[in-house]
This record gives structure tokens, C-alpha cells and sequence, in this order.
């Protein structure tokens, strides 16, 4: 008789609760202690993906206001007798008269603004500075040099709001901050308002956040990413043009010529080694060796790109040699046989069949150096430095120079908020260059992938 | 002649020698190329390699050379005066290089001529005061030898300039010649061009050795040089970091050695287990749906720059945490800098580092364990914890290191979110400082390299690179001694 044949007794060779349709404690148990786990993972997604939304939140949130700017529109009347003494509408004898001269003639169109408006202060009409920029005088010259004639006229300016205004209309300076803010008072805000209602005060576009230079700690209203924008566009060229080349060499040879020995195996060692130290420590190598030993400019981004390319060179050696390794060994094979030689057959087929490959990884590689902060502040790329543009391609490879995430980092330590704000704005700027050149690498790859 | 009529001459002349190569060659077969040993091109390519290669060589080695070479010659100039005045010879050679580099100036703004900056001297004419007025500020008054010594320094860099130009074009035209010379249509070209071109990429590849070289000599000779003037004993075993630039510094690493540990304790407490698990989820049980969007998600957090954390931290984060443990709430936090601040945001930037890295050991645990697993009524959550993990532990265990070594070296989150004041407590809401923030707040600023005070970023990065690569070394060790191998 076998088992199977044997009819069990009904109940009483189980023990009870052991039953297939009811589940019995322990399994409910571990049916829970499963469902439990799979939460945890859950949360986990959740907790980093909360943290990109507030990252990324938190960056738009600060930031898209640095892109609008507040503007006051003044009509200045130009007084011949200050301006040109000598009414000759010479722009070389007039330049002898300096912003000293022109603050008055803005104070005054300020404050004969304020009454043409009928809006009644107690404000001195002397301390209408507070309202406008610094800058401002200096762009009211700027435009009576460059166009002599408007002098005795009376002009409409959009001058630079002060920061404390700008921030007043983005909610950054309020009331209560005021009363204890010696720069401004409660009374200029009063003529900021009813000035808005008139609509000489606006906010708009500000295109100088992008495409203008750093501005001293005192004038935050007025200072731009454009000229570190040019630095780190000189650092990404000498990245690239270096990297790009002495990368795709060396991926070459360890992958297609090395012979297996000591060489090899240090080579190997080093880069992969390389790949993770800390990006200050090629901070600590450049300003031994670029700048100590060897003597280049100090915050040059010439040296920033040396720099940079020897921290990338790892990142694009690593992913060239993917790309060359996806290359199938039948095309190496089938050039050698109608006879070209090793190299013509890695030059002229396989290297040409791993370019897509080896361009994403390049990109990405250099989005990383982009994005590299530490080792551009041992070689004094920080500070009060990207004020000028450069004069031509040497003096921007060699003068001195920020580049984007130095000058976030320089605002981000002034003392101004109002700075806090141009910082994020810069983030902004930054992030949108990275998500950029992400996409292209994204894009090369769908477009060129082969799957052999 | 200008550096770069140098570099745009070897171009040309390298240019000009390959078309006149490759003519050669087909001359010398009567113009039926089928003759040639090599394509017509190799013969180009020979002369033109046989004349960059030697020159530029020649040009890179110069350029190193000779700034050795000027101040040694200079330096035994102003060696008596260093004697005579009892100061350091460093700090004399940064005065004469200044006062060099002002006479430069001053002759390419028009304030001097050539020959007035080559024969003045500094009885006649207030040298400070007219280098000052071509934008030069010199701290003091330049002394007799130092200006001797500037001119000496000026005359030797420029006839070296000189030389240089003249040595590099003699190199490059001899390299032309000959290579001119043996171009035939006998000449094995290719063989020749191929086995320069092979030791060209032998060369990039090179580099790494070289930065590798590079990065631990500068590192070395300048922590050498700090020891030589501050005590060894006392930088590694003083617990208190107090630099002035005045003289009279105590720069003692533990309370940097704390701080870092314990900002990237933090990190890690924070990016492990979120890591970890979002690893496993998107492994185990995320569709592929979830998991196409929930990964690479995650690993926009890797690619954001850590000047934005740094930020964050600074910005966002730290007032957040001082709504709940500053003044207003528990009372614990004095400021919004601090370890926790820092740490947390490290935390953050460390999770794909993590998540992905895991990830990929998680799915290299053969399919076949896991169905082993299941056959014997374990479910998936036991299967995982009691199968899969420690059949992938080693390689997570390597990720944290990693992880943990990145957290170490990191440098803009805690430099803007973690304070600046170097102290060693228990309590994560004080202000601490780190390794990183302090090399970049010594090494930045106009220091100059004598003082132990900059010096001593020389010996703290030396700490860190020490410290980063034995983690990778340990990670790549355990990854590689405990790894099951699975057919």
C-alpha cells in the first residue's frame, strides 16, 4: 500500500490552525514582516526622490527672481553747467567730470520725480539715493559720453533700482527688516509703492544677470554671470581639447596595443585610483605644480583647465575603453584581413565605430569638470575677479578670471542676501548648461548606439 | 620671441615638411605610388612627426628647466643677503620674483624703459613708488641686492626665452632635415610612423603615472618642508587648531579629524540605509516601469554639482533645522551651520552614489539563489535578507567605503554648511570644521608658501589623500578576498 492511497483521517492527524485556507499566526507574521520590507523600499524611493523635489524646488523657488530686476524710469534733466562746464560737448573734456558730479544730477531728477508725483515725504530729497543703484550714475554718464548731444535735455532713464528696493518688490526686505537697515527707510518704501502705482517703477527681464560682470559687494543689484560664464567657457575648451585627445590615446593603447605587464598593470592601478580622489587634492597638485613650480598666472583659467582635465581624464579614459571594448572584434579581424595594419585597422574602423560612444562619455565628463568648485579656489579663481571681459582669446585663456560655480560660491559668501538670491539665480544658470550638455549625451547615445 | 610665434612656427614648418615628404617620396618612384613601400601619406607624416615630436619635447622641457634653472643661479646671489638678514631664503626669492615681475610691468606699461628697468638701482629714483605707479604694489622698500638680484633674474629669464626659441627651431629644422634626407621610395614609412604613433598613446597614457607623480611629490616636498618647521608630534596628537598669521599657530589635525569623521558619519547614517533599500526595492520588486523612472531620478542627484548641496545646506536646510533645534524650538543649535546640517545634505548627495552602486551588486546575485530561496517557502523579504545580502555583502560593504571615502573628501558642502570654528564635541548641532574646508581656507588669500601656516594645507591634504586611497585600496580588497564566485 503507498501513501497516496491512504485516506487520512478527517482532523485528527493535523494539528489545528494548520490549515491552507486560514493562515495561522506565524504566516501572518511573515506576510506582514514582507509587506513591512517592501514599505521600507518604498519610503526609500520616496525620501530621495522628496529630496531631488525640494533640491530642485528650493533652487527655482530662490532663484527665478534673480532674473527679474527692478527698474525706476527718471526723466534727468542733463544740467549743461555741471556736466560741461566748458560746453563744448567734448566726450574727452567731459569725461574729466565723474560720478561725483552726476550723483547730484540723479538725486535731484529723483526727488523732482517724487514731486511731480505729488507723493508727500518726510524724506530729505538729498537722501533719494537710497532708492536707485550705485550703478546708476554710472550708467547716466556712460550715456551722456557715448552721446554728447543729449546734454541741456531732459532724458528718461530706466536706472537700477538699489538692492533694498528690488528686494522690497520680491519680498525679500520687508517692513520689519527696515527699521533695522541703516541703507533705507520705511519713508522710502512709501514712495516705492505709490511710484509702482504710477508705474515708474517696474521690474523687468534682466539680461545683465546673464550676460554681465560681477559687481562689488556693495552694488548686488548689478552684478551678472556673463564674465565667469566666459571663464568657465575657456576652462571647458582647454578641458576638451586636451582631455579629449590624450583620453582617446590612452584608452588606445591599454586597450587595443598594451602588452600584459608591469607598465600596463601601473597604469591601470593609477587610473583607476585617480577616479576617486577628492577633487581638492588636484586643487593642492595644480597650485604646487602649475603655479608654484612652473610659475603660470594665478587664477588663470588656462590653469583651471589644466586642472580639470587631469580630474576628468579618468572619467573619459573609464568610458572610452567601454565604448572601444563594444566595438566587436570581427571588424578588427576582417581589416587586418584585407591587410591594413593593427593601427590603420584601430584608427580608420574601430575608433571611428566607437566616436558616439566616446563623445557621451566626454560630454558627461566635462559636465562633471563644469560643475567642479574645490579645486578652482586653491587656484584663487574666487573673489572680486570676474568684473572685466577679457580683450581677446590669450587674456581669456591668461587673465585672471571666476568661473560659474566659483562666482555661486563668491556670492554665496558675501554678506548681502541679496546676494543669496543672485547665487541660487546662478545655480539656475548653471543647472540649465549641465541639464544641456546631459541631454546632447543622452541624445548621441539613442541616435548612434549600435547594438552588434 | 613670443611663446606663441613659437608654437604657430613649428606648425607651419611641420606642415610644410609633410607636403614636401610625401612629394619626395612620390618623385622618387616617378609618380607611380604602387612602387612606394608605404601610402604616399606615411612619408608626410614621418617628416612631420620626426620634426614636432624632438621639438616640442624639447620646448616642455625647457619651459621646466629653465625656471629651475634662473633661480638657482639667482638664489646664490641673494643667499649672502638671506645670511646677512637672517631670513628665509623662500621669502627673499618671492621678493625678487616680485620685484621682477614689477620691472616687467613697468616696461609694458610705458612707466620705464627697457633699459632704465635693467640699469637702475635702488639709491637713484624711489624704485617702490614708480613700480607703484604701474600698478605693482611692493610691501617694502626694495633693498640693493633684491633689485640686483630682480635684474639678474630678468636678464637670465629673457636670454633663456631667447635661447629656448632658437634651441626648439634648430631641432625642429634638423628633425625635417633628416628625416627629409632618408625619405625614398624604399623607406619603410609606415613601420616608422606607426611605432611613434604606438609610442605617442604609450605616453598619454603616461599622464596618469605622471599625475599620480605629481600629485604625491608636491605633496610630500611641501608637507616635508612643514614638518621641517613645525613638529610632527604636535600636528598629529594636539587637539587644538588655532592659526594666526602673525606666528604662534597650534595646528593640530584632530579637531579637523573629528569633525570630518563625524559629518561623514552623518552622511552615511543618512545615505545607507536610504540607499540601500532603494537599491533593493528597484532590484527586487520595482516593475521595470518604476524602475525606469525611479532610477534615473535618483541619479540626477549624482550629477548636481556640490556647490548647489553647498548651498542648499547653507541656505535651506540650515534654517530649516534652526526652526526646530534653534532658539525658537529645542535650543540646541547656536547657528544654521553645523554638522548635522552638512552631514544631512552629504547624506543626500551620497544616496545614488549608493543606490546605484549596490544596485548593480544586488542584480549580479545569480537568478538561481533566489529561486533556490523560494523553492524552500522562504518569501521575498526573507529571500533578500537571508539570501541575497549576504551573498552581496563584500561588494556592499566596498560601496560604503567608496561612499564613505567620497564623503571625506568632499569639500564645498562643508566649507559653506558646516562652520569654521575647529572643535572637538559630542553635540552635532555645533559648528565643526574639516580636513577639506581648512585646506581651502589656508591655501586661499595671498599667504605665501613659507608660512606654516599655508604649509600646513600641504600636510592636511597629504592626510587626505592618504586617508581616501586606503579606503579605496580596503573597498577594492574586501570586494576582491570575499567575492563569491558564481558560475
Amino acid at each position: 500500500m503507498t501513501d497516496a492511497t491512504q485516506i487520512p483521517s478527517s482532523g485528527a492527524a493535523r494539528p489545528a490552525g494548520k490549515s491552507i485556507i486560514t493562515t495561522d499566526d506565524r504566516t501572518k507574521k511573515r506576510n506582514a514582516a514582507e509587506k513591512r520590507f517592501r514599505m521600507y523600499g518604498i519610503a526609500a524611493i520616496l525620501a530621495g526622490i522628496a529630496c531631488l523635489v525640494v533640491l530642485l524646488g528650493s533652487i527655482l523657488l530662490n532663484g527665478v527672481t534673480a532674473f527679474q530686476q527692478t527698474f525706476i524710469q527718471v526723466p534727468v534733466y542733463l544740467n549743461p553747467e555741471a556736466v560741461d562746464p566748458n560746453g563744448n560737448r567734448d566726450p574727452e573734456e567731459m569725461g574729466s567730470a565723474t560720478t561725483f558730479t552726476y550723483k547730484p544730477i540723479v538725486v535731484d531728477a529723483m526727488a523732482a520725480l517724487v514731486e511731480e508725483r505729488g507723493i508727500e515725504t518726510e524724506i530729505d530729497p538729498g537722501d533719494m539715493d537710497a532708492l536707485f543703484s550705485a550703478a546708476a550714475v554710472a550708467q547716466v554718464r556712460d550715456r551722456v559720453l557715448a552721446n554728447p548731444e543729449l546734454v541741456g535735455e531732459t532724458v528718461t532713464f530706466n536706472i537700477l533700482a538699489s538692492s533694498r528696493v528690488d528686494g522690497y518688490l520680491k519680498d525679500r526686505v520687508t517692513r520689519d527688516s527696515v527699521a533695522r537697515d541703516k541703507n533705507i527707510d520705511a519713508g522710502h518704501l512709501d514712495i516705492v509703492d505709490e511710484l509702482r502705482a504710477e508705474g515708474d517703477v517696474v521690474k523687468r527681464f534682466n539680461w545683465d544677470f546673464i550676460f554681465g560682470a560681477d559687481a562689488s559687494e556693495s552694488r548686488p543689484e548689478q552684478a551678472g554671470m556673463g564674465v565667469a560664464m566666459l571663464g568657465s567657457f575657456f576652462m571647458m575648451l582647454v578641458v576638451l581639447g586636451l582631455s579629449l585627445p590624450i583620453g582617446v590615446a590612452a584608452s588606445i593603447y591599454l586597450e587595443e596595443f598594451a602588452p600584459q605587464n608591469r607598465l600596463t598593470d601601473i597604469i591601470e592601478v593609477n587610473i583607476s585610483n585617480l577616479a576617486a580622489v577628492p577633487s581638492i587634492v588636484f586643487g593642492i597638485l595644480g597650485l604646487a605644480v602649475f603655479i608654484q613650480f612652473m610659475e603660470f598666472p594665478q587664477s588663470a583659467p588656462l590653469v583651471g583647465g589644466l586642472v580639470l582635465t587631469l580630474m576628468t581624464l579618468p572619467t573619459i579614459i573609464i568610458s572610452t575603453r567601454a565604448a572601444l571594448k563594444s566595438v566587436p572584434p570581427s571588424i578588427r579581424d576582417a581589416a587586418l584581413g584585407v591587410g591594413a595594419s593593427k593601427m590603420q585597422a584601430v584608427f580608420h574602423h574601430v575608433l571611428p565605430l566607437a566616436m558616439p560612444g566616446i563623445l557621451t562619455g566626454t560630454i558627461i565628463g566635462l559636465a562633471q569638470a563644469l560643475g567642479e568648485t574645490a579645486p578652482l579656489l586653491l587656484i584663487g579663481m574666487v573673489g572680486y575677479i570676474a568684473t572685466n571681459y577679457p580683450d581677446g582669446v590669450a587674456s581669456g585663456f591668461l587673465d585672471p578670471n571666476s568661473a560659474m560655480p566659483a562666482q555661486i560660491y563668491e556670492w554665496a559668501k558675501r554678506a548681502d542676501p541679496a546676494y543669496y538670491e543672485r547665487a541660487w539665480g546662478g545655480i539656475i544658470i548653471l543647472l540649465v548648461f549641465l541639464f544641456a550638455m546631459n541631454a546632447i549625451a543622452i541624445l548621441l547615445r539613442r541616435k548612434f548606439e549600435r547594438r552588434w | 620671441m613670443p611663446f606663441y610665434w613659437t608654437l604657430a612656427i613649428i606648425a607651419l614648418l611641420c606642415a610644410a615638411g609633410y607636403v614636401l615628404g610625401r612629394r619626395k617620396a612620390v618623385a622618387s618612384v616617378g609618380g607611380d605610388k604602387r612602387r612606394l613601400h608605404s601610402l604616399p601619406n606615411f612619408y608626410g607624416m614621418n617628416v612631420a612627426l620626426k620634426g614636432a615630436v624632438p621639438a616640442f619635447g624639447l620646448l616642455v622641457f625647457w619651459l621646466i628647466a629653465q625656471p629651475l634653472f634662473v633661480e638657482w643661479r639667482v638664489s646664490s646671489i641673494v643667499s649672502d643677503l638671506a645670511v646677512s638678514e637672517a631670513r628665509d631664503l623662500g621669502l627673499v626669492m618671492v621678493d625678487v620674483r616680485r620685484v621682477a615681475d614689477g620691472l616687467d610691468t613697468a616696461v609694458a606699461t610705458g612707466t620705464m624703459t627697457a633699459s632704465e628697468a635693467t640699469d637702475i638701482a635702488a639709491g637713484d629714483g624711489n624704485v617702490r613708488e614708480r613700480l607703484g605707479a604701474a600698478g605693482v604694489a611692493l610691501g617694502s622698500e626694495v633693498s640693493e641686492p633684491v633689485l640686483r638680484a630682480a635684474q639678474r633674474y630678468r636678464a637670465l629669464s629673457s636670454t633663456g626665452d631667447t635661447l629656448r626659441s632658437v634651441a626648439v627651431l634648430a631641432v625642429l629644422l634638423l628633425g625635417l632635415g633628416w628625416a627629409y634626407r632618408e625619405t625614398d621610395g624604399e623607406f619603410r614609412a609606415r613601420n616608422v610612423v606607426e611605432q611613434g604613433v604606438l609610442a605617442l598613446l604609450l605616453g598619454a597614457a603616461c599622464i596618469a603615472i605622471l599625475t599620480t607623480l605629481g600629485i604625491v611629490l608636491s605633496l610630500i616636498f611641501n608637507t616635508i618642508e612643514f614638518f621641517s618647521i613645525y613638529p610632527a608630534s604636535e600636528f598629529f596628537f594636539s587637539t587644538t587648531w588655532f592659526p594666526s598669521f602673525g606666528g604662534g599657530s597650534s595646528l593640530g589635525i584632530l579637531p579637523l579629524l573629528w569633525g570630518t569623521l563625524y559629518i561623514s558619519l552623518i552622511a552615511l547614517a543618512v545615505a545607507v540605509p536610504i540607499g540601500l533599500m532603494a537599491a533593493i526595492y528597484l532590484s527586487e520588486y520595482a516593475s521595470p516601469r518604476v524602475r525606469g523612472i525611479a532610477k534615473p531620478a535618483l541619479e540626477i542627484l549624482a550629477g548636481i554639482p556640490t556647490i548647489v548641496y553647498g548651498l542648499f545646506a547653507l541656505l535651506t536646510v540650515g534654517p530649516a533645522l534652526m526652526v526646530v533645534f534653534g532658539d525658537g524650538g529645542l535650543g540646541w543649535m547656536q547657528a544654521g551651520t553645523a554638522v548635522m546640517t552638512a552631514g544631512l545634505v552629504m547624506g543626500i548627495m551620497l544616496i545614488p552614489f549608493v543606490s546605484s552602486l549596490s544596485d548593480d551588486i544586488i542584480n549580479a546575485v545569480p537568478q538561481s539563489m533566489r529561486d533556490g530561496s523560494y523553492g524552500l517557502g522562504a518569501t521575498q523579504s526573507e529571500t533578500v535578507r537571508q539570501v541575497v545580502l549576504p551573498a552581496a555583502l563584500p561588494g556592499i560593504v566596498g560601496a560604503i567605503l567608496l561612499a564613505a571615502s567620497r564623503a571625506i573628501g568632499e569639500t564645498m558642502i562643508v566649507v559653506l554648511g558646516a562652520g569654521a570654528a575647529a572643535r572637538i564635541s559630542p553635540n552635532p548641532f555645533e559648528a565643526m570644521t574639516t580636513v577639506t574646508a581648512k585646506i581651502v581656507s589656508q591655501l586661499t588669500g595671498d599667504a605665501d608658501f613659507s608660512s606654516p601656516e599655508a604649509l600646513v594645507a600641504f600636510a592636511l591634504g597629504m592626510t587626505l589623500f592618504v586617508l581616501t586611497l586606503g579606503l579605496n585600496v580596503f573597498a577594492l580588497y574586501i570586494v576582491r578576498k570575499y567575492r563569491e564566485q558564481y558560475e
